[in-house]
């Protein structure tokens, strides 16, 4: 009895509207979050536009500025947090970000290393003569 | 025997032993999964882009081809509908059918205008004989670019969708959980155009 009476808790809890309290948190996150978008989006543009920043370091700032963005719109937007009922979203996302880093990189460290040792059209000549 | 009971209430149950977590936080999670997912066919055409980007054959460079005041504005449509979706999630969380239609009336607009913005692109670089059979480096910049537009597309189509849904059977459970889904979806394929507007347009050399 006090299970089934616990799991229409569960199912009501979605049917009943969240109060004015709830709301005003939801607006002002999702403000903030936008906020800070445009803050690191223009800062992204300005970098990558201006001369003052030293060239070599370019991609690094424009990276760190990238994740940093990717940060704001996990945590203000798509609300996943470090408390107790996310660490499931948390342990999946680290999965995630580990494969995609082992893709990208991994491309790009065997692609190099195989561009670097490819005969070129110039030295298939020579091999040939 | 009752008092006992009480104190049993207020004893916080720990997570793992609080049984079967609601409908909704399952299919969040279970949606979530293919997000991810979703994020990692994106990493391998990141992946073939940054391999190609430097192989023009010959044709025209990313700088030539790239203009960076369209891509801002594109980048704008995003983040203010990313927002614009937020808000329709608000009202769903209040019950306000009207609210949600302005939200999603909101973002809609801002999608289709990015859509609008990267087709004229898409077009403009074709016309000048840049379409993706110029050169590897073209190739790649479709299939990413052009794959995130068709992510944004179907996401304007089940925007749609549940914009019908809620309005013809209202605020059901099962409506509710598609629309928190969607609101996902939306706010992950703007992660992605910050990898893409970061790397392809901003990175271009």
């Amino acid at each position: 009895m006090a299970e089934t009476d616990a799991q229409h808790a569960q199912e009501n809890d979605l049917e009943t509207p969240g109060d004015a309290a709830d709301w005003k948190s939801g607006l002002v996150k999702s403000l903030m979050g936008l906020a800070a978008s445009i803050v690191l989006t223009l800062a992204s543009f300005w970098a990558a536009g201006t001369h003052s920043v030293w060239g070599p370091g370019l991609p690094v700032l424009l990276a760190a500025l990238a994740i940093a963005q990717m940060g704001v719109h996990l945590v203000f937007f798509l609300h996943v947090s470090s408390g107790p009922e996310g660490t499931n979203t948390i342990l999946a996302l680290a999965f995630g970000v580990f494969v995609v880093a082992l893709v990208v990189f991994g491309s790009l460290i065997i692609m190099a290393n195989l561009d670097a040792g490819m005969v070129g059209m110039d030295g298939l000549m020579r091999m040939q003569r | 025997m009752s008092a006992a009971t009480t104190v049993i209430a207020e004893v916080e149950i720990p997570i793992s032993e609080r049984g079967p977590s609601p409908r909704q936080v399952i299919v969040g999670y279970g949606f979530w999964l293919f997000l991810l997912s979703d994020i990692i066919i994106f990493s391998a055409l990141f992946a073939a882009y940054a391999v190609l980007s430097g192989r023009t054959a010959g044709g025209p460079t990313g700088v030539q081809l790239f203009h960076r005041d369209n891509v801002l504005v594109e980048t704008a449509c995003l983040l203010l509908s990313s927002f614009s979706c937020a808000m329709m999630s608000l009202a769903m969380d209040l019950r306000r059918k009207a609210w949600m239609a302005v939200g999603a009336a909101l973002t809609f607009v801002l999608g289709a205008g990015f859509l609008w913005l990267e087709l004229t692109e898409f077009a403009g670089m074709a016309a000048h004989g840049a379409g993706p059979d110029r050169s590897a480096f073209l190739s790649a910049f479709f299939a990413l670019v052009g794959m995130h537009g068709l992510h944004v597309s179907i996401g304007l189509c089940w925007l749609v969708s549940m914009v019908a849904q809620v309005f013809t059977l209202g605020w059901r459970p099962m409506v509710m959980r598609r629309l928190a889904c969607f609101s996902l979806f939306w706010h992950a394929l703007d992660i992605v155009w910050i990898g893409v507007f970061t790397i392809v347009y901003l990175g271009a050399h």
